[in-house]
């Protein structure tokens, strides 16, 4: 029987009454009195210079209230970048400006040139067409190594060239490595692309500027991950708003998968604008706006290189990758192909050398950052894809090659040679259990079944570890984060005994508000209806650096605990007090306070009660109230990992891929909510699958964007994917976090993309098919086009 | 959106009479023009609904004969044919999701003539004829090209009539992101001939693979396609989703299919 209850619990979703019946409240719908509305004119074309903008016209079109360019804008920053790289020659790496609109020139396709504000929507579209925009063509420049050669166009003129920095590590192994790879007896080049994607949140972007002239305060109404980091980039960096006459709110959030982080100019521009015409101002983005505004995702290119002994141990590795930071740095960006990526190198090995070196480049494209993964996905990727192709080279079976090679359960905590240390895990067991679970053994059966149809079926297997809940401030900081990472929570017990929680992070599809009251309902043995969860208003709560790097429970859910054990170590007092026993034989259990070793007990609601109702209370060693805050920086990062499998089947004559089954077994330490678990792993899964098989974002030489509406992106839809088989009951809880969780959020995301590539080139080399690799997404036209020229 | 006048004609004189007037286009099911005046790639200045407008609803069965209203929805031409002609319930319960085939008609697609719209293919496929307010014109002289037709300006689809086949079958390989037809194959044995017409593949639109027909006229069986030389590639769309020479093969492949199922 599963607990119905507390911890473990698979309790059903508190918001799907809510969301399911359409009573969600999203901003979008929001709508402030007297508000107006702005179109942005965005650009149609990718690099050019900004001859002339003619607005006299559009500005007396019917509705219009002011039309705003660059040179409004004079007086404010641009949109910062929260995290400094520095290259391997020390310099910091380039940063230039990211205005608001555009300044002079257009960088990418969909930057903001204009912003029309009218009475409403379609007449601020009508009067953004009449805008009279020349701008002279220059010629763009997309393929980051034709960027980095030379005459290469320049995105930015003030930059010596295209390049952002050029990082390494760690470089002091750097030659040692070399040496080791001209040295080893096998040595396994892999050069691959992790391409381009758009995010696609269900909920297009929104944003809703307010300025109340009374009280000279500011609110911004947006779609976000983090209202806090919004309030304090955009306050601080952009408009000069501090953060006592600043709002923020993120209400109920549509998803986000990274691409709601940042701080974007039409948050800045909304609230900017509140103020100078005197109206709250409202932009929703359209899916076409979304697809060429919203930050992108992944875009590496890399070549590794993995050296191997006689019997298949790693001997050192080499990753060399070039990242596509678009156009401008968006808030995160340098930090996902670095310290979010390079760090992942060991993956689940001990290979003792490794040395990671990455180019970051300016290209006349949408701006690149953090998307379900981010940049663990990435690492994840190369390297198992290279260990499957050096299995093969050597001969192996690829479930043999990685367990020689896994750190063992008694070498933790583990010190990687690429800067981190894992503090627990045992990479043998997920594995162990996926082998069970995949039935593995019976694969030859299945692939002599698919046969008889015509098919090519191939097994895939992958080792992932990822890096979570980020993380220990002081460390961040050394790498260059202008943040600290810490998470926060209020827990404001109510006089008759409810809770509500006022919390840091923000929750667009992770389900906190059922998953976090199970855990004080845990601690304190009340009902979970008796705890609320509030989040994504900085008016109301502590300031916190929100969700995303599947960090919220792990580092938001421990500052939630630690502020509920101080809550409970002052009822214990109460207790004593009333109970007129000593602090020390207090024991709470089941929502009650007893004397150990008797029958004498006080209710909860009687404690908390008594709280705020001190009229028996020990009000001269104890204030009245009940309410605790904690700050929880988290002293590590938490390393779920996990082994997974899938099955494939090709159609050799259209190249067409089927995925049959999918097993992932993911060790994310102890699970709050294993259905919750359940479904981030699946979401993770349909996303990396995307990835895979499906999704791309395509420029043209031009940097006109090719992908820019469902006709051309691909989605993946139910009947793509398999009925996937999920187990997290290998669990090697978190050693330094109280709850001893990991993470879930983007596993399924991280560990699929390598495990369907795997096992499509399995399907073709058993087919008889030479074939080492195919770039992502395995399409039918590329698959059946590796099939032709290896036959 | 730009603005737009509205009109719900009770009949199609009166339909066609609306359509002279002005700058007009027919709506139907507006799963294709409702979106392209969305992004503003259209501006009309009247739309003449068809919604109101009697007789051009539902399917007639007899005489060796299928007739379709123009107005009738891929779903219910997909629920209602599935016994007498299945080829077609079968094409039209692919069409994109459950909203668009709820909401889509027969003769939207048609008048329309997408190069990667399913409905082209059946009907050149049985060589089907369609009926207008004021003619019939057969399916070879319907289809001209790209988003073209035979359709004047201010003329109506009101049917479209299929003979019966002895059997047909339709292979549709999907565009993965549209999923509309990267290439699909619609496959016909009608008496005294076989009909093979190809959506989704040719810069041209639609078309009918005559050298499959002739070879499939002689022997009815996949392998008699699989002798022959594709189409050519370089007359083939090339896109992100397939160059002319993939498309061109999935023609072939896709025929193959098409011939298996029929049985
Ligand atoms: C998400 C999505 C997926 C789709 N997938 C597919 C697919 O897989 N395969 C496919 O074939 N199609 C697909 N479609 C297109 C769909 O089939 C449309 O319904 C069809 O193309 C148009 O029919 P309609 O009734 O909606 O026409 P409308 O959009 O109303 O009209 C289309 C055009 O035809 C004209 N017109 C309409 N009716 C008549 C008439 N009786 N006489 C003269 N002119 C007329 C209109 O003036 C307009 O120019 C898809 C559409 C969407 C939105």
């Amino acid at each position: 029987m599963p607990k119905d209850h507390g911890i473990g619990a698979p309790i059903r979703r508190r918001e799907d009454l809510r969301f399911l019946t359409g009573s969600g409240r999203y901003t979008d719908d929001i709508n402030l009195p007297g508000q107006a509305h702005v179109h942005f004119l965005r650009s149609d074309v990718a690099h050019g210079r900004i001859k002339r903008l003619g607005t006299g016209a559009a500005a007396a079109m019917d509705g219009v209230i002011r039309i705003f360019t660059a040179r409004d804008f004079e007086n404010v920053g641009g949109l910062p970048c929260g995290w400094q790289i520095t290259s391997r020659d020390g310099n910091p790496m380039a940063e230039p400006k990211h205005p608001i609109l555009a300044e002079g020139k257009v960088r990418h396709v969909g930057e903001i040139i204009a912003a029309v504000i009218a009475e409403t929507p379609e007449q601020a579209r009508d009067a953004a067409e009449a805008i009279e925009v020349e701008i002279e063509e220059l010629p763009a420049v997309i393929d980051m190594a034709a960027a980095l050669g030379e005459g290469a166009p320049k995105v930015h003129d003030d930059l010596p060239s295209n390049l952002c920095f050029d990082w390494g590590l760690v470089e002091e192994n750097r030659e040692k490595v070399d040496e080791a790879i001209r040295n080893a007896p096998h040595v396994v080049t892999l050069e691959l692309v992790n391409q381009r994607l758009a995010p696609n949140a269900m909920e297009p972007r929104v944003a809703i500027g307010d300025y109340d002239k009374a009280t000279d305060e500011h609110t911004l109404y947006t779609t976000s991950q983090n209202p806090h980091v919004i309030r304090l980039l955009m306050g601080a960096f952009v408009l000069g708003i501090p953060e006592h006459k600043l709002r923020v709110v993120a209400p109920d959030v549509g998803g986000g998968f990274g691409s709601k982080i940042f701080h974007y100019a039409e948050e800045a521009f909304c609230t900017y604008a509140a103020k100078v015409v005197g109206r709250p101002v409202k932009w929703t983005s359209s899916r076409s706006e979304a697809f060429m505004s919203d930050a992108q995702g992944r875009d590496h290119v890399t070549k590794i290189e993995l050296a191997l002994d006689e019997e298949g141990h790693f001997l050192a590795l080499r990753s060399e990758t070039l990242a596509n930071m678009g156009a401008y740095l968006s808030t995160f960006a340098p930090a996902v192909p670095t310290w979010l990526h390079g760090t992942l190198m060991a993956g689940t090995y001990r290979t003792p050398l490794i040395y990671v070196n990455v180019k970051a480049v300016f290209t006349n494209t949408v701006p690149v950052d953090a998307y379900r993964g981010a940049g663990r996905p990435e690492a994840t990727f190369q390297l198992e894809r290279v260990i499957d192709k050096a299995a093969r080279e050597l001969g192996m079976d690829p479930v043999e090659i990685r367990r020689r090679n896994f750190i063992n359960p008694d070498q933790f905590p583990y010190e990687t040679p690429v800067a981190l240390v894992y503090d627990t895990g045992n990479y043998h067991a997920t594995l162990e259990k996926l082998e069970e679970l995949a039935d593995l053994e019976g694969f030859e059966a299945r692939r002599q079944e698919s046969a008889a149809r015509g098919k090519l079926r191939g097994l895939g297997i992958n080792c992932y570890i990822e890096a979570c809940g980020i993380a220990p401030s002081n460390l961040v900081g050394q790498l260059g984060a202008r943040a600290g990472l810490y998470d926060s929570a209020t827990v404001r017990v109510n006089p008759t005994g409810s809770i509500t929680v006022h919390t840091g992070v923000h929750s667009h599809g992770q389900s906190h508000e059922t998953t976090f009251p199970q855990v004080i309902a845990e601690m304190i043995g009340i009902p979970e209806d008796q705890i609320e969860i509030v989040h994504g208003d900085t008016a109301n709560s502590p300031m916190g650096m929100g969700t995303y790097g599947s960090r919220s429970i792990a580092v938001g859910g421990s500052a939630m605990v630690r502020a509920t054990e101080k809550i409970i170590a002052k009822a214990k007092k109460i207790a004593a007090h009333l109970l007129e026993a000593s602090e020390g034989d207090i024991e709470l259990k089941d929502g009650k306070f007893t004397v150990k070793g008797t029958d004498r007990e006080v209710a909860w609601a009687d404690v908390t009660l008594a709280a705020y109702v001190p009229h028996n209370y020990p009000l001269e060693e104890l204030e009245p109230g009940l309410e605790e805050t904690s700050f929880y920086d988290p002293a590590n990062f938490t390393f779920p990992s996990g082994a997974y499998a899938c099955e494939v089947e090709v159609d050799p004559e259209t190249g067409k891929v089927e995925v049959c089954s999918f097993v992932a077994v993911d060790d994310f330490g102890n699970v709050i909510n294993p259905m919750v678990v359940d479904g981030q792993v699946h979401g993770g899964l349909a996303q990396g699958i995307g990835q895979a098989l499906l999704e791309q974002c395509v420029y043209d030489e031009n940097g006109q964007l090719v992908t820019a509406s469902y006709m051309d992106y691909a989605m993946p839809r139910a009947d793509d994917l398999p009925s996937f088989t999920v187990d997290h009951s290998c669990q090697t809880p978190c050693t330094h976090n109280p709850l001893g969780v990991k993470g879930c959020g983007e596993a399924g995301a991280i560990g699929s993309p390598p495990t369907i590539v795997n096992a499509v080139i399995d399907a073709l080399q058993r087919g008889g098919i030479e074939v080492d690799h195919i770039d992502m997404p395995l399409t039918p036209v590329r698959v059946w086009s590796a099939i032709r020229a290896a036959s | 959106m730009y603005a737009f006048e509205f009109v719900k004609p009770k009949t199609v004189e009166e339909a066609v009479a609306a359509l002279r007037e002005g700058e007009a286009k027919v709506l139907a099911g507006g799963q294709t023009l409702i979106p392209t005046l969305k992004q503003r790639l259209a501006a009309p200045e009247k739309l003449v609904s068809l919604a109101g407008v009697e007789g051009l609803r539902g399917i007639r069965t007899g005489d060796g004969v299928v007739e379709i209203g123009a107005g009738t929805t891929h779903a219910v031409i997909a629920r209602e044919l599935a016994g007498a002609v299945p080829a077609l319930a079968a094409l039209a319960g692919d069409i994109g999701d459950p909203a668009v085939r709820n909401r889509g008609t027969i003769g939207g697609s048609l008048a329309n003539n997408d190069p990667s719209a399913d409905w082209p293919a059946a009907v050149l496929g049985l060589g089907a004829t369609v009926v207008t307010d004021r003619r019939e014109i057969a399916a070879d002289d319907f289809f001209q090209g790209l988003f073209t037709t035979a359709l004047e300006e201010d003329e109506i689809i009101t049917a479209v009539r299929f003979p019966m086949p002895k059997t047909a079958a339709y292979a549709k390989f999907d565009q993965p992101a549209s999923r509309f037809a990267l290439v699909g194959v619609f496959v016909a044995r009608l008496d005294g001939n076989v009909r093979v017409a190809v959506t989704g593949a040719s810069e041209n639109g639609v078309f009918r693979w005559q050298a499959a027909e002739a070879a499939l006229g002689a022997d009815f069986a996949p392998a008699a396609v699989e002798a022959l030389a594709p189409p050519p590639a370089e007359e083939m769309i090339s896109d992100l989703h397939g160059a002319g020479d993939y498309r061109a093969h999935l023609v072939k492949v896709m025929t193959k299919r098409a011939v298996a199922a029929c049985g």
